[in-house]
C-alpha cells in the first residue's frame, strides 16, 4: 500500500521496503498518542526510534506488530497490512517488549522452548540448545528467568525475539539499564544480524546507540519531527553552535539563557553548549561574553543531541 | 501493492493445519505444568483444600445427628411410659434435657429452639395399651432442617413391638408378638415434607470443586496481563482457542486428582456408597469440572485485574451453594430461584453425582443434566473465545 504522494525528500517505496506506514493516529482516552505518524524503512537497515518519555514509540511499535489497533491510518509490514493481516506479521516479526515479558518462573531453556514450540519450530529442544549456546548461557540454562540481572534478561529476550527467525526485528528500548560492555555486544549482535539481511527498528534514549543507526527517526507527542541519518537529522536542525570553556560556568549559562538570540544553554562537564536556529544573532548575541575573555569561545558542530533537544524544544512551543 | 517479502526459503515451519495447532497447545501445555509446579503454595492448596473441606464439612454438617435435645411431657405414669422414655434415650437419637408439665411449656421449648424434639406420653398410655387400644404418642420434630430429624424419627419408628415385650404379661402377651401396640404420630413442624436427604458428602464434592476449578483458571489471562507476559503472548502465532485449551487441560488433570483425593476420603472417612458406575461417575465429574474450568476461564478473559477475577469467581459460587440444592431442598425453592439455579451447573452436577453414588443411576437417567452440564461449557468456552482481546487496546 505504497502511499500515492510520499512526502518531498523522501525515498520513494520500493519492493524492499519493509515498514511502510502513512497517517497512523492512535488515542487513548480522547488524548491523541500518535499523530498521523508515517514513515518508511527499507530492508536490512538498522532504524533507531527517538524521542523523550511519553511520545508514543512503545505505542507505533506496537500498532505495527498487530498489538494495537489505529485509530486511522494504514500501511504495511512486510508486505503485510497492518489492519487486516496481523497474523501474517506476528509470524515473521520479533517484538521485544519494553518490559521483560518473557516467563519469569520459567528457566531459560524452558523459555526458549515455549517460543519454539508457539512458533511451530520443527525441534525445539534443539533450537533452544543452539539459541542458549549462541547467547552464551550455557551454564545457567537452568536458572530461571527471572532471577536474572537485567542486562541478561535483555540478551535473553532477544535471543527469544531472533529464535523464530523473523524478518523483522521490533526492539523497544532493548538496552535500557544495561552496562556499556554489554550494550557495546548487544549492538554488535543487532549490526551482524542486519548483516544477515534482518530488518531492525529499534527505540532508544542513548545518543551513541541512535549514532550506529543507519537511519534514525524522532518523534514528540506523537509526531514525527525528523528522519534520516544523524548527519541529516544535525543538518536540518540549522543549528549554530559554540563550546565555552573556563571558569564561572554555571553563571555563565544562567547569563546566556537569559540571552535573546541564544536557544539553548547545555552543560557537558566542564563544557558548555550554547546553539541558535539563526547564526549570525547567536554570533551577535555571544559577542559581549566572548569579549570579557574569561572563557575560551570556539565554534563548533552541532551533536545529535543538540539538535534533538532542539527539536524537542520547538515542538514544545508549537504545543504551548 | 508492495509485494509481500517472501519467507525464507529454508523455512520448515508448519504454521497451519492441525498438527500446527496442537503443537501450539502443547506448548502453552507444557508451560502452564511446569508453572503450576513450580507455584509451590497454589501446589500445596491443591490437595489440601479439598481435604480441609471434606473434613470441615463433612465433619461439622453431619448429616445423622445424635444426642438431640428432647422434652418430655409425660401424662401417664404406668411401666410402659418409664419403658418407652428409657427406649427413647437408647437410640442415641435422644437426650432427654427438659421435662414440660404442660401441652404449652412442650410447645414453648420447641418454638424457642430449646429442644428438637417434643414427645408427648398421653394419659392412660398403659392402659390402652394393655386394652389393645393402641394408644398414640405425639412426637413434635422441628424440621426446620429436615436432615437433622431424619434419622431421629426412622430410629423411633423402629422401635417396634418388642419393645415391652418384658411388661407385657399374661392375657396381653399377645400384643407384644403382634403389630406394635401403640402408634406413634411424629408431628414435623416448619418443613412438613422433610423429605430431602440431603447427603452432605456427594454435594461436597461438587462445591469443592466448583471452588478450586473455578480460581485456578479465574486467574490465568489476568495472571498474564498483571506479569506483563501477554504482550508477548499475543505478539506470538498463536490463537485463542488454542490458548484456552492449553492453559485448561492442565487443570483438568489436577480436577481428576481431586476427584480421586475426596472420593477415597468420602470412602474412608464417611464410608459414603457408590450404587451406580464408578467409571460414569468419574467421566461425568470430569465433564462439570470443565464446566467449571471454561467459567473460570470466561472470568479471566472479562477481568482487568486477578482481584477482579476472584471477585467474579466468589460472585459466581454464592449462587452454587446456594441455590444448587446443596445448601436448601431444591424442590423448597421459589420458582424463579429454582430457574437461576438450574443455569448453574453445580444444580445438575448434584443431580448426577447423588444419583449415581445413592440411588445407582445410569447415564439414561441422567440425560437431561448431563446435556445441560455440556451445553453450559461450551456456551462458556464460546464466550470465552469471543471475549478474548488480541489486542492490548
Ligand atoms: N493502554 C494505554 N492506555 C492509556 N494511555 C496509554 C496506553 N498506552 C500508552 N498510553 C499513553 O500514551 C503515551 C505514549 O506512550 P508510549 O508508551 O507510546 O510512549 P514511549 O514513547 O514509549 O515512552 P517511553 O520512552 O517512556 O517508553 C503516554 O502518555 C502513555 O501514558
Ligand atoms: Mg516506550
Amino acid at each position: 500500500m505504497r502511499p500515492e504522494a510520499a512526502a518531498a525528500g523522501e525515498p520513494a517505496a520500493g519492493p524492499d521496503v519493509v515498514i511502510d506506514v502513512e497517517g497512523l493516529t492512535k488515542s487513548f482516552g480522547g488524548r491523541v498518542v500518535v499523530d498521523g505518524l508515517t514513515m518508511q524503512v527499507r530492508k536490512g537497515l538498522i532504524y533507531g526510534f527517538l524521542g523523550p518519555n511519553g511520545s508514543g514509540k512503545t505505542t507505533t511499535i506496537r500498532m505495527l506488530c498487530g498489538l494495537l489497533t489505529p485509530d486511522s491510518g494504514r500501511g504495511t509490514c512486510l508486505g503485510y497490512d497492518i489492519l487486516t493481516q496481523s497474523d501474517e506479521i506476528k509470524r515473521h516479526v520479533g517484538y521485544m517488549t519494553q518490559r521483560f515479558s518473557l516467563y519469569g518462573d520459567l528457566s531459560i531453556r524452558e523459555n526458549l522452548e515455549f517460543v519454539a514450540r508457539v512458533y511451530g519450530l520443527p525441534e525445539p529442544r534443539r533450537a533452544a540448545q543452539e539459541a542458549i549456546d549462541r547467547l552464551g548461557l550455557a551454564n545457567r540454562a537452568g536458572q530461571l528467568a527471572g532471577n536474572l540481572s537485567g542486562g541478561w534478561k535483555q540478551r535473553l529476550a532477544l535471543g527469544a525475539c531472533i529464535l523464530p527467525q523473523p524478518q523483522l526485528l521490533l526492539l523497544d528500548e532493548p538496552t535500557a539499564g544495561v552496562d556499556p560492555k554489554a550494550r557495546r555486544d548487544f549492538w554488535d549482535e543487532i549490526h551482524a544480524l542486519a548483516g544477515e539481511g534482518l530488518t531492525v527498528l529499534v527505540s532508544t534514549h542513548y545518543m551513541d546507540e541512535a549514532e550506529r543507526c543507519h537511519e534514525i527517526a524522532y518523534i514528540a507527542y506523537g509526531e514525527l519531527l525528523a528522519q534520516g541519518t544523524a548527519a541529516d537529522v544535525i543538518a536540518k536542525a540549522h543549528l549554530a553552535t559554540w563550546t565555552v570553556t573556563g571558569p564561572d560556568l554555571a553563571a555563565l549559562s544562567e547569563a546566556l539563557k537569559k540571552t535573546p538570540g541564544v536557544e539553548m544553554v547545555t552543560a557537558f562537564g566542564a563544557s558548555l553548549h550554547v546553539s541558535g536556529r539563526d547564526s549570525a544573532r547567536l554570533e551577535a548575541a555571544v559577542a559581549p561574553f566572548r569579549a570579557r575573555g574569561t572563557q575560551a569561545w570556539r565554534r563548533d558542530e552541532p551533536t545529535l543531541e543538540d539538535a534533538f533537544i532542539d527539536l524537542m524544544s520547538r515542538s514544545k512551543d508549537n504545543f504551548g | 501493492m508492495s509485494a509481500p517479502v517472501p519467507p525464507g526459503t529454508g523455512d520448515r515451519r508448519r504454521t497451519r493445519g492441525i498438527r500446527a495447532a496442537l503443537g501450539r497447545i502443547g506448548a502453552i501445555f507444557v508451560k502452564e505444568l511446569i508453572q503450576l509446579r513450580r507455584d509451590r503454595i497454589t501446589f500445596a492448596m491443591m490437595a489440601f483444600i479439598p481435604l480441609a473441606q471434606l473434613l470441615l464439612f463433612g465433619y461439622a454438617i453431619n448429616t445423622n445427628p445424635r444426642d438431640l435435645p428432647t422434652a418430655v411431657f409425660v401424662r401417664d405414669d404406668s411401666i410402659f411410659a418409664r419403658t418407652f422414655l428409657t427406649a427413647l434415650r437408647n437410640t442415641d437419637y435422644f437426650e432427654i434435657t427438659a421435662v414440660a408439665r404442660s401441652e404449652a411449656e412442650l410447645d414453648a421449648l420447641i418454638v424457642s429452639g430449646a429442644v428438637q424434639f417434643g414427645v408427648e406420653i398421653p394419659a392412660g398410655f398403659g392402659r390402652d395399651l394393655i386394652r389393645g387400644e393402641r394408644p398414640a404418642i405425639l412426637v413434635v420434630a422441628d424440621a426446620s432442617d429436615p436432615t437433622a430429624t431424619g434419622g431421629a424419627v426412622a430410629a423411633l419408628e423402629g422401635l417396634g413391638a418388642s419393645l415391652f415385650a418384658r411388661e407385657l404379661t399374661g392375657p396381653a402377651a399377645k400384643l407384644a408378638a403382634g403389630e406394635q401396640p401403640y402408634e406413634i404420630r411424629v408431628h414435623r413442624r416448619y418443613n412438613p415434607g422433610g423429605e430431602t436427604r440431603l447427603n452432605i458428602v456427594p454435594g461436597l464434592m461438587g462445591t469443592i470443586l466448583t471452588l478450586t476449578m473455578l480460581i485456578f483458571t479465574a486467574l490465568s489471562i489476568t495472571r498474564e496481563i498483571e506479569r506483563g507476559t501477554m504482550e508477548n503472548l499475543l505478539v506470538m502465532p498463536v490463537r485463542p482457542v488454542e490458548i484456552m485449551i492449553g492453559k485448561i487441560l492442565p487443570y483438568l488433570a489436577v480436577g481428576a486428582g481431586q476427584t480421586a483425593l475426596i472420593l477415597v476420603f468420602a470412602r474412608l472417612l464417611f464410608a459414603v456408597p457408590i450404587e451406580g458406575s464408578l467409571a460414569l461417575l468419574l467421566a461425568l465429574t470430569m465433564l462439570f469440572v470443565l464446566a467449571n474450568l471454561a467459567v473460570g476461564y470466561t472470568f479471566s478473559t472479562i477481568a482487568d485485574t486477578q482481584l477482579q477475577a476472584m471477585q467474579m469467581s466468589f460472585f459466581f459460587f454464592l449462587p452454587n451453594i446456594l441455590l444448587s440444592g446443596f445448601m436448601f431442598p431444591f424442590r423448597g425453592m421459589p420458582a424463579w430461584a429454582q430457574y437461576v439455579g438450574e443455569v448453574l451447573p453445580l444444580t445438575h452436577y448434584l443431580r448426577i453425582v447423588r444419583g449415581i453414588m445413592l440411588k445407582g443411576a445410569g447415564l439414561g437417567d441422567l440425560r437431561t443434566d448431563v446435556v445441560a452440564l455440556a451445553a453450559f461449557t461450551l456456551a462458556a468456552m464460546a464466550l470465552a473465545v469471543a471475549r478474548f482481546r488480541q489486542t492490548l487496546d
